[in-house]
């Protein structure tokens, strides 16, 4: 009987990778999942007196949208978030994230912004905080100050079709 | 037109392959000499076929024809001329290609050495590679199509990423093909004799030869690789068991447990069905590996474009190919167990532990490798599985396998005596003992696997010479004469055990005693590494063909005086806009001193710099020559050449109708 | 001014930082610094990050990897040893920010029991394999030539 064992074997394996050819060995996933969002405050862009702190938004559900103007994927997902904000489905806050050469205030005066606050990051100590790896990586966080969801990578319409709006209908947005 | 061209000599290499594998197999099924005799021809001529599509495909690369969209991606005007050659392979498309080429190259050099086999074996083993022939060409020509246009052409290339713009990049792909690959033929004889229902110990002494030189190919590709990845990479190491390098690592723990394994099989007749089931999993570790790198199930520095749809259609070639053979192997092996009786300590006993522990090995590594991709298929979560890993349990089950290399060649067949080998090696394990002990303390001190690493080493190399001096104490006539008549295969086998000896004693030095340092480096400061004085001065701006480099000039003293000056370089590559630091390495007797640079610092010309020691890392690439040489020894010994000559001489009476 | 009143400390730190007999170059010899700060920690943190992976480039240590991120979870590490954080610690650290994914040196948890036991699993294995074929393999060699029938066999050819 053991000499059907190595074609056995052979075929559980198949299995896995047939699975793994619909999985992405690159995705970090978060463990923030379901666990309070970090504490911090950090100041606003172009206006260091004010301050932003996750605390500041408790009771709503919100997102929290990691960026930074160097980056060219955050681009893509600009539009998108525009519209979204001028829906008005969920406030967007935007972390912006290592921003050394201070960019950012210029770039929203000439695009727009989407974010009803925009918390500045220099030297990405929040963002570690986080678990941020790159941008743009944007956070679902409840009422309760709890992280729901996190997506690496532009949101498309595709993306807030199957990710994101269940996720805001299931936490009352 | 040329690549149109290429393309169709593809085509007409497909039919070929078809013809190759169909007519011989159904001739060998049914006794028809003239189909089994059609395996030949169709072999020699799709050979023919592909190196032309090869042909057309390498013209296109060096006439920089970038409306061919495999150029425009992979190549770059300013490449120099031998890498604008290399770019044929260096891409998925071209790579496969390649790997195309190499079992057609394979398949002929079957046809044309197989004139002492009996038809239908020949018929069948080259029917086989033909099967597999096929499914690699239709791969190539429904998803990896190399010659595919792209319209309006480009003005000018993607350029060839700058980490494969060296020689060693040249020489390690398609060597480590011809190991890859080479196992094919093995494969083929195994599913050979599982159709035939026959397996006698002339099947292993046919396949023995082939099998050995695959196997010497392979480990010369890997040592390549890792040479390559040493020099190149500048981070000083040398293995990161990265699912690519364990993709050709797997496949050569198979193939060395099927060498040791095949020799039982000639020798005494026994362990057929291990042997049978050795081959196909070497075979089907190379197919896997394939599998691997090109599929996006793993992730990894070596990966070449994934895309899932190619993934999902070599993962059905490979369930066809391995599923189908394992099945044949569970109904067919049982009629093939025979073989003779050992006791518990003998040459065949100490051989069967040996494969045990590769084998055991071999799965450790497959499933480091395979595991993050258990977890995340199941939901469980995402965890890395890195050099910690392996590194923790490669190394202590390989310690057995190597203490055994001590014993098993001096051992008898069928039955040997421990006392007589304890008595015969005792002052060989005294030796080793006390090198283990002391060696450690004459370099910085003692470290646990250093220690062990030297024992062994020691070992080892005793054990080779211990059977020299054997060997040799017999016999008549001077000790030229006695060292002429020994067999190559004896030579072969000692080589191949000296040089992993060799290798073993390299990595106990490097792995425990090398040192480095992280260093900013103002122009004219100095810095001291392992007695060495290392002095900066200041870089100077370098252009090469298809990048700009920023020259550092290191000199290298010691006890004052200059030893030599060093030029590592960091370099801009022009198309890509890669950075990519090109180390100086500078052996010093087996020693390397390894300088790499960093960042550059301010606009004074201070930079940081790398400095590694690197003691006795190159008897890593000696030993492994050794193996190499080794085992294309062994594979050339006489018997396996007389068996041909005596073919010759029955066809020549046959044909003179004796 | 800077550059100047830098040399001078420098030369001035000389027999400080010279510490082996070998005779420097003969012009205004001055000793590269390290890269760290305190090389002890900087042994620490390279060991350590050795174990660690890069999340960006994914197939590089955090030791080796010269991505800014890298830099920035290095300058973390530093911070935190400095801070007097013991290895564990600093892992946790990380492990809740970025999960099990970042080390290179999986956890020993029920999830990766298989994997840790796995190679003495098949070495067991093995090794029982080895045993099995052997005890069938003197068996086979040691069966025993039966006299009786070995005699009445004879007979039987000569009677024929």
């Amino acid at each position: 009987m053991k000499r059907w064992l190595p074609l056995v074997l052979f075929v559980v394996l198949v299995g896995f990778f047939a699975k793994g050819l619909f999985l992405n060995p690159r995705e970090v996933p978060s463990p923030f999942i379901g666990r309070t969002a970090p504490a911090f405050t950090l100041p606003l862009v172009g206006n260091a007196s004010a301050s932003f702190s996750p605390a500041d938004m408790k009771g709503r559900v919100w997102m929290l949208n990691v960026w930074a103007p160097w980056c060219v994927s955050c681009r893509q997902e600009h539009g998108f978030l525009m519209q979204l904000a001028q829906s008005g489905t969920v406030p967007i806050v935007g972390l912006n994230w290592k921003d050394k050469d201070r960019e950012a205030a210029q770039l929203l005066a000439q695009t727009g912004s989407p974010y009803v606050a925009v918390p500045e990051d220099l030297d990405g100590r929040v963002g570690i905080d986080y678990g941020v790896t790159g941008t743009p990586e944007t956070y679902i966080i409840d009422k309760e100050g709890i992280v729901r969801l996190k997506h690496v990578g532009p949101i498309s319409p595709e993306v807030w079709k199957d990710k994101f709006e269940p996720k805001l209908k299931e936490l009352g947005a | 037109m040329i690549p149109e061209l290429g393309h169709f000599a593809l085509i007409i290499a497909l039919l070929l392959a078809l013809i190759q594998a169909a007519l011989p197999l159904y001739g060998a099924q049914r006794g028809n000499l003239t189909l089994m005799a059609v395996a030949r021809p169709a072999a020699q001529g799709q050979f023919v076929f592909v190196a032309l599509a090869f042909g057309c495909l390498a013209y296109s690369f060096l006439t920089n024809d970038f409306s061919v969209e495999n150029v425009a991606r992979n190549s770059f005007s300013q490449l120099p001329e031998i890498y604008r050659f290399t770019a044929t392979w260096g891409s998925h498309e071209g790579s496969m290609l390649l790997w195309v080429l190499i079992l057609a190259f394979w398949s002929t050099a079957v046809s044309v050495f197989s004139r002492h086999l009996p038809e239908d074996m020949a018929a069948r083993v080259l029917g086989i590679m033909g099967l597999i022939s096929i499914g690699f060409l239709a791969f190539l020509l429904t998803t990896s199509n190399p010659f595919e246009r792209l319209l309006p052409a480009a003005m000018d290339g993607n350029d060839m990423n700058p980490l494969l713009q060296d020689w060693g990049m040249i020489i390690h792909p398609p060597m480590l093909y011809m190991g890859y690959v080479g196992f094919a033929v093995a494969f083929a004889f195994a599913i050979a004799a599982l159709l035939s229902g026959k397996m006698d110990v002339a099947w292993a002494r046919w396949s023995r030869p082939w099998t050995t030189v695959a196997w010497a190919f392979l480990t010369l590709g890997i040592m390549l690789g890792s040479w390559w990845a040493y020099r190149e990479l500048g981070w000083g190491g040398w293995w990161f068991w990265d699912p690519t390098e364990n993709a050709s690592f797997m496949p050569w723990l198979a193939g060395t447990a099927l060498i040791h394994s095949l020799a039982v099989t000639e020798k005494r007749g026994a362990f057929k069905a291990w042997t049978v089931l050795l081959a196909l999993i070497a075979f089907s570790l190379s197919l896997l590996g394939t599998f691997l790198v090109r599929s996006g199930v793993l992730s990894s520095v070596h990966a070449f474009a994934t895309d899932p749809a190619r993934g999902a259609f070599i993962l059905g070639f490979l369930a066809v190919v391995i599923g189908g053979s394992l099945a044949l192997y569970a109904w067919r092996a049982p009629k093939m167990i025979t073989g003779s009786g050992f006791t518990w300590f003998s040459r065949e006993s100490l051989l069967l532990a040996n494969n045990v522990i590769l084998v055991a090995a071999l799965g450790a590594v497959l499933l480091g490798t395979l595991y993050p991709l258990f977890m995340d298929a199941m939901g469980l979560g995402k965890i890395s599985v890195g050099p910690p890993y392996f590194n923790a349990v490669f190394v202590p089950l390989m310690a057995p396998a190597l203490f055994l290399m001590g014993i098993g060649p001096l051992a008898r067949w069928k039955e040997a005596s421990l006392p007589d080998m304890v008595v015969r090696m005792k002052w060989a394990l005294g030796v080793a003992l006390a090198t283990g002990l002391l060696l450690p303390l004459t370099l910085d001190g003692f470290k646990p696997w250093a220690s062990l690493g030297f024992f062994l080493a020691a070992w080892i190399a005793l054990a080779v010479l211990t059977a020299f001096v054997d060997r040799l104490r017999h016999g008549q006539g001077s000790l030229g004469q006695k060292l002429a008549t020994l067999p190559r295969g004896f030579w072969g086998m000692q080589l191949a055990h000296f040089g992993m000896a060799v290798g073993v004693a390299g990595i106990a030095v490097v792995a425990n005693y090398a040192t480095e340092r992280d260093v900013r480096m103002d122009v004219g400061s100095y810095a001291e590494l392992a007695g060495y004085t290392f002095t900066f001065r200041g870089t100077t701006e370098h252009d090469g063909p298809n990048y700009r480099a920023a020259r550092g000039t290191v000199e290298v003293g010691k006890n004052g005086k200059t030893l030599s000056i060093l030029h590592p370089e960091k370099r801009v590559y022009n198309a890509s806009g890669m950075a990519m630091t090109e180390a100086a390495v500078r052996p010093v007797a087996f020693t390397d001193i390894y300088v790499a640079m960093g960042e550059q610092l301010d606009d004074r010309g201070a930079w940081t710099v790398r400095l590694f020691y690197k003691p006795f890392i190159n008897w890593l690439w000696l030993g492994a020559a050794f193996m190499v040489v080794g085992g294309f020894l062994a594979a050339s010994d006489k018997r396996y050449r007389i068996a041909l000559r005596r073919s010759d001489v029955s066809k020549n009476l046959a044909a003179q109708g004796a | 001014m800077k550059p100047f009143l830098m040399a001078i400390l420098l030369a001035l730190s000389l027999p400080v930082l010279a510490d082996s007999p070998a005779s420097p170059p003969a012009s205004a010899p001055k000793q590269a610094l390290p890269n760290a700060e305190d090389p002890v920690i900087e042994q620490r943190l390279v060991n350590l990050a050795e174990d660690l992976r890069c999340l960006v480039c994914q197939n590089e240590s955090l030791a080796g990897s010269h991505a800014e991120l890298a830099e920035d979870l290095r300058r973390e590490i530093r911070g935190q040893m400095k801070a007097g954080k013991n290895d564990k610690e600093v892992i946790e650290y990380l492990t809740t920010r970025y999960g099990d994914f970042v080390l290179y040196r999986p956890p020993f948890k029920p999830v990766t029991y298989l994997l840790w036991l796995g190679p003495l699993l098949f070495l067991a294995i093995g090794a029982a394999a080895w045993y099995a074929t052997l005890r069938r393999r003197r068996a086979a060699q040691s069966i025993p030539v039966d006299e009786k029938k070995l005699a009445a066999a004879a007979q039987l050819l000569d009677e024929k």
